[in-house]
């Protein structure tokens, strides 16, 4: 598997009224073509500071990023940010912000891959809706869609159905597993889920509290459709929970 | 039903109003303040002599030219200084001076640069309502959420998409709500304008009828046509609100 994201020493500081706060110290990660990997750590230990920063939203203070072998220094369509907020402009509709990011094509062709993805995450019939309109799970479909659309090679995943409740939480991420069958995508998903972690990635990586560092790495050698109540599965979830700091946890 | 129950409490305070009116200018035996039906009547004259139309035609194409004037300037100006951080330190001062002294206060300026005909009110309108809706526009470009121009840098879609599809929509809202406040001022003021000089409008119509032989009745008509007439235009910016592509703004 050639390597898609390379992430060499990053460390980022931010001046405060406190004084520097050292949010990352040192992160290499290395990030093959096609792979899934989660990133879980203990909140406001930097994840998103990270994310932003790989994406090339952010530049980091030390260390560099490279997609392909070329420096991250800008965000490109090449590699699409799902942050938990959510970015879906509320003032287009559903069909308008799956066609926003198609520049250069001609209109119809624009429509005709709108409604393929819309139909993809399950939005059929729903093109014309304003995302008010839409309930919480529509919303998130669409932010998906609208990312896919333009074929990105990476999907940046931050906290992406957090704000779902449990029930649409995972059936999101079992929409999301199907969708990743059908088109390959590069993934890094940061959560603070393990479950989510083990059901999504082949590979999940353990920061610390910040200054934040990697602190374990983890393969998910388990083949999908996986089932989160089986022993290896329950076996590596109490590894990684143990990493964060969650002793004598008995699930 | 329920529009009637909504509707009734502001009809009974009007309704009592008047009839405390009548009552005092009754008891007064006031010769000179009318009583409600002396304006009726007052009304349906200017409604008969057909000089009511020309007032409030004369005084609907000052504030209609002023205020379009006003947005045409308002809106460009407005998210150019939200969109340059350069242009909003350069200008914001200037303008924050500019905009607390009265347009009232312009009158003498606007009758020494325009003379008494109709651009002096023109001037004046555009005056009182610029302020306001560069004022609101630039607000609109900077609550921007940052996700969304973020999302846009993400998709890298050109300059010209990015305020078609991102920065204008997002700011209209900021820009109707600016154009309310805008044609506020300019009826205010357009009415004001008209009392100085001129022949026509329906400030003209107030300071004339009371110079003219204390026609106090037609004073006070001319007032609630003002009223009316205010009411009206700010119902028709109300509209604007309802559009489609602002309705997420009022959404939740």
């Amino acid at each position: 598997m050639p390597t898609k994201i390379l992430v060499d020493g990053i460390g980022k500081s931010f001046a405060t009224d406190q004084g520097t706060l050292h949010v990352l110290d040192s992160i290499s990660l290395e990030v093959g073509d096609g792979e899934i990997v989660a990133i879980v750590g203990p909140s406001g230990c930097g994840k998103s500071t990270m994310m932003n920063i790989i994406a090339g939203f952010d530049r980091p203070d030390r260390g560099s990023v490279r997609v392909d072998g070329v420096v991250q220094s800008k965000p490109s369509s090449r590699g699409i940010l799902i942050s938990q907020a959510g970015s879906v402009f509320p003032w287009l509709t559903v069909q308008q912000n799956l066609m926003f990011g198609l520049n250069g094509r001609a209109h119809d062709e624009k429509k005709q891959l709108a409604d393929h993805y819309a139909e993809m995450v399950g939005l059929k019939g729903f093109e014309a809706r304003y995302p008010h309109e839409l309930s919480g799970g529509m919303l998130k479909r669409a932010e998906l869609a609208r990312a896919l659309v333009v074929k990105p090679e990476i999907l940046y995943m931050d906290e992406p159905f957090s704000a779902l409740d449990a029930l649409l939480h995972l059936r999101m991420r079992n929409e999301l597993l199907r969708i990743l069958e059908q088109e390959r995508h590069t993934v890094l998903l940061i959560t603070h889920d393990v479950e989510e972690a083990i059901h999504v990635a082949n590979r999940i990586v353990v920061l610390s509290i910040r200054p934040t560092t990697i602190q374990a790495t983890f393969d998910v050698p388990f083949a999908h459709p996986r089932k989160l109540s089986s022993a290896p599965v329950q076996e590596l979830r109490t590894q990684i929970l143990r990493e964060l700091g969650v002793d004598g946890y008995d699930a | 039903m329920i529009a009637a129950k909504r509707v009734l409490p502001s009809v009974a305070v009007i309704a009592l109003i008047i009839g405390v009116w009548w009552a005092i200018v009754v008891a007064t035996g006031s010769v000179v303040f009318p009583t409600p039906w002396q304006v009726v009547t007052g009304t349906i004259e200017l409604i008969r002599d057909g000089t009511l139309w020309g007032h409030i035609g004369a005084s609907l194409f000052r504030v209609g030219t002023g205020f379009l004037l006003a947005v045409t300037v308002a809106v460009p100006l407005g998210l150019w200084m939200g969109w340059v951080k350069g242009a909003y330190i350069t200008l914001n001062p200037l303008f924050q001076m500019l905009r607390p002294i009265s347009p009232i206060a312009w009158i003498p300026i606007a009758i020494l640069w325009f003379g008494v005909g109709n651009l002096s009110p023109i001037f004046l309108i555009f005056i009182s309502s610029v302020f306001p809706m560069v004022v609101q526009t630039i607000a609109g470009v900077h609550t921007i959420e940052k996700r969304y121009l973020r999302a846009a840098a993400n998709f890298g879609v050109s300059r010209a998409t990015l305020f078609r599809q991102v920065v204008i929509p997002a700011v209209l809202p900021q820009i109707i709500v600016g154009m309310r406040i805008g044609l506020g001022v300019a009826w205010l003021v357009v009415v004001a304008a008209e009392m100085i000089a001129l022949r026509s409008g329906l400030g003209y119509l107030i300071i004339d009828s009371r110079n003219a032989g204390n026609r106090y009745d037609l004073v006070i008509a001319g007032m609630i046509i003002i009223g009316l007439i205010g009411l009206l235009l700010d119902g028709l910016m109300r509209l604007l609100e309802g559009l489609r592509v602002v309705r997420w703004r009022y959404a939740h």
